[in-house]
């Protein structure tokens, strides 16, 4: 069975929210909007977003490592926000595993967002309806785009790459291999939640290089010396163009 | 947890329109027994007409809550899975059949079907009577259980959850019913006012544990987990926005530590130590005020309960929005 999920790469994620803007701009004017704001210029403005970028620092400064945190909807293996739902609103799509809510079946009494332990639903004050990420559904779903189009719109505005998309599934996909050789890894797995979403880890990649091993102390044809100079200095010959 | 006021307000209505159908089948049962003076249909009637009152209330509370109240009659689709689809089910249930028992009461439909080993006869009120308590009972677990099911929300995931629903809205539904008997003047007020008082002390006992339990437990998950960075020191600098959202309004409840410990005190004074004073004051003093004071002090104490009860949820989404720098 399918299982498509976002895997984020905390190691490339600059926090530039493009993901956000771009998720708000793509379903605002599509299948799961409008996405309303309330007093958007005004003081105290707020609204509804199906992710959002938050920012942690480890360490004291200034010893410390900051870390984008893009969160949205995990799309559970075992959503534990979908068989709380009185009216069958809340469901998980069979074919691609895609959590996702019935706008015109939703009554809005919030208990999903209640049994959610990582806070990814939020309702919309002016339609009043439990809203969330669709991994922009109408996107991935829509056979007219061109297939490098079939993808979330946070993962095709990410500037540096840092969401892949795919079947967490198939074990050749490009998210099973980043998680399987990156590290991933999911979040509050003590819920035993499943969420399909990973992330990647933090990771530095450093060469230990000694000082010797940049001068070959044995070389005995003295190959990797440069010609001496001509005498009387270089002529414009001696320049390569 | 934010404390959601229609909620509030839907469970401890319904709970006392409950617990004052079971004290007037259990006065029902206790005449048949010959334990208690036969009252006039008329007592069990208005008394009905009182409980389904209340749970009228409890259900016009609960649409306050709804974002798209209309669409209500699908919350009954779910039940298979969904405790809330449940009560959903049985409140309507749990009326009707309540309305059923006041209804044949009042028209004084209480001529023995048959009867049974000659010593007790079973009118059609006993039969809806038993069905009616089923339904109340039941209601009762479904109202708790949309609590105690949330197994990520740890304070409310638990048996007591249930069976502070129960004792309470037990113990205000018989104080309810004390009040009744003491308005009309009728001698049921002490039998009443014993089982409210044994209900209290039993709500005390299973609410004072919930608190002691409430206030020493740690969370499975914390800041690490949730972002999955183990470091020793994290702080969060940013919530992906400045000006708020559904997740800091609804899963936050904004009171300080002094003003949880005042409605702490206030709900335990009010809830479990006065009434049970004024109960027993009023049978000394054969008073026929004091037991409706009780019950209305225990009412407005069971608002701060619940209040208490919402305040008392940490949810773990909380993790996400602990600072801004």
């Amino acid at each position: 069975m399918t299982q498509l999920a976002l895997v984020i790469d905390l190691n490339v994620c600059v926090g530039c929210h493009a993901c956000v803007t771009s998720c708000k701009e793509w379903n605002t004017s599509g299948w799961a909007g409008p996405m309303t704001d309330q007093r958007a210029y005004d003081e105290d403005p707020t609204g509804t977003f199906f992710n959002r970028v938050q920012t942690y620092e480890a360490g004291v400064f200034p010893h410390t490592e900051t870390y984008h945190f893009p969160k949205s909807c995990l799309h559970c293996e075992d959503p534990p926000c979908v068989p709380v739902c009185p009216t069958g609103a809340s469901y998980k799509r069979e074919d691609n595993g895609v959590v996702l809510v019935d706008y015109d079946k939703c009554i809005g009494c919030k208990y999903c967002s209640w049994a959610c332990p990582y806070g990814a639903r939020e309702i919309d004050e002016k339609q009043r309806v439990m809203k969330k990420c669709t991994l922009c559904i109408d996107r991935i779903t829509d056979m007219n785009l061109p297939e490098s189009q079939r993808k979330p719109a946070c993962v095709l505005a990410c500037p540096t790459s840092a969401r892949l998309f795919g079947d967490v599934h198939d074990p050749n996909s490009v998210v099973s291999i980043a998680i399987r050789e990156e590290g991933g890894y999911a979040l509050q797995p003590e819920w035993g939640t499943k969420p399909a979403n990973h992330y990647l880890p933090r990771r530095k990649t450093r060469i230990q290089i000694h000082e010797d091993e940049l001068v070959r102390a044995d070389n005995p044809l003295k190959k990797e010396q440069l010609p001496s100079l001509p005498e009387g200095g270089e002529t414009l010959d001696d320049v390569a163009w | 947890m934010h404390p959601a006021f229609s909620v509030i307000f839907l469970t401890t209505l319904i709970g006392a329109g409950q617990g004052l159908f079971l004290a007037l089948y259990t006065g029902q049962l206790y005449s048949l027994a010959n334990l208690l003076p036969v009252q006039s249909d008329k007592f069990y009637a208005v008394g009905s007409l009182a409980a389904i009152a209340l749970l009228i209330g409890g259900l016009v509370a609960s649409v306050f809550h709804l974002g798209r109240p209309e669409r209500a009659w699908r919350a009954a689709t779910q039940w298979r899975t969904s405790w809330l689809s449940r009560e959903v089910i049985v409140l309507p249930a749990a009326m009707a059949l309540t309305f059923l028992y006041g209804l044949f009461h009042y028209l004084g439909w209480t001529d023995p079907l048959f009867v049974i080993s000659e010593t007790l006869p079973v009118d059609l009120t006993l039969i809806i009577g038993v069905l009616a308590t089923l339904a109340t009972f039941l209601l009762f677990l479904c109202t708790a259980m949309i609590y105690a099911s949330l197994r990520f929300i740890k304070a409310w995931y638990s048996p007591l959850t249930v069976a502070n629903f129960l004792f309470l809205g037990v113990a205000s539904g018989f104080m309810l019913a004390a009040a009744f008997s003491a308005y009309l003047g009728n001698n049921l007020v002490s039998f009443y006012g014993t089982w409210a008082v044994v209900a209290t002390l039993l709500g005390a006992i299973s609410r004072g544990f919930s608190l002691y339990r409430n206030t020493r437990f740690r969370c499975k998950v914390d800041l690490k987990s949730a972002i999955g960075v183990h470091h020793s020191d994290l702080h969060q600098k940013a919530q992906g926005f400045m000006g708020g959202s559904f997740n800091t309004r609804e899963f936050f409840h904004g009171n300080s530590e002094g003003c949880l410990l005042m409605l702490r005190y206030g709900f335990l004074l009010m809830v479990f130590v006065l009434p049970v004073i004024l109960i027993v004051l009023a049978y000394i003093l054969e008073s026929t005020r004091l037991p409706m004071a009780a019950f209305v002090i225990q009412y407005l104490g069971l608002l701060i309960e619940r209040y208490h009860f919402f305040t008392e949820a940490k949810h773990p989404q909380n993790l996400y929005y602990q600072s801004m720098a």
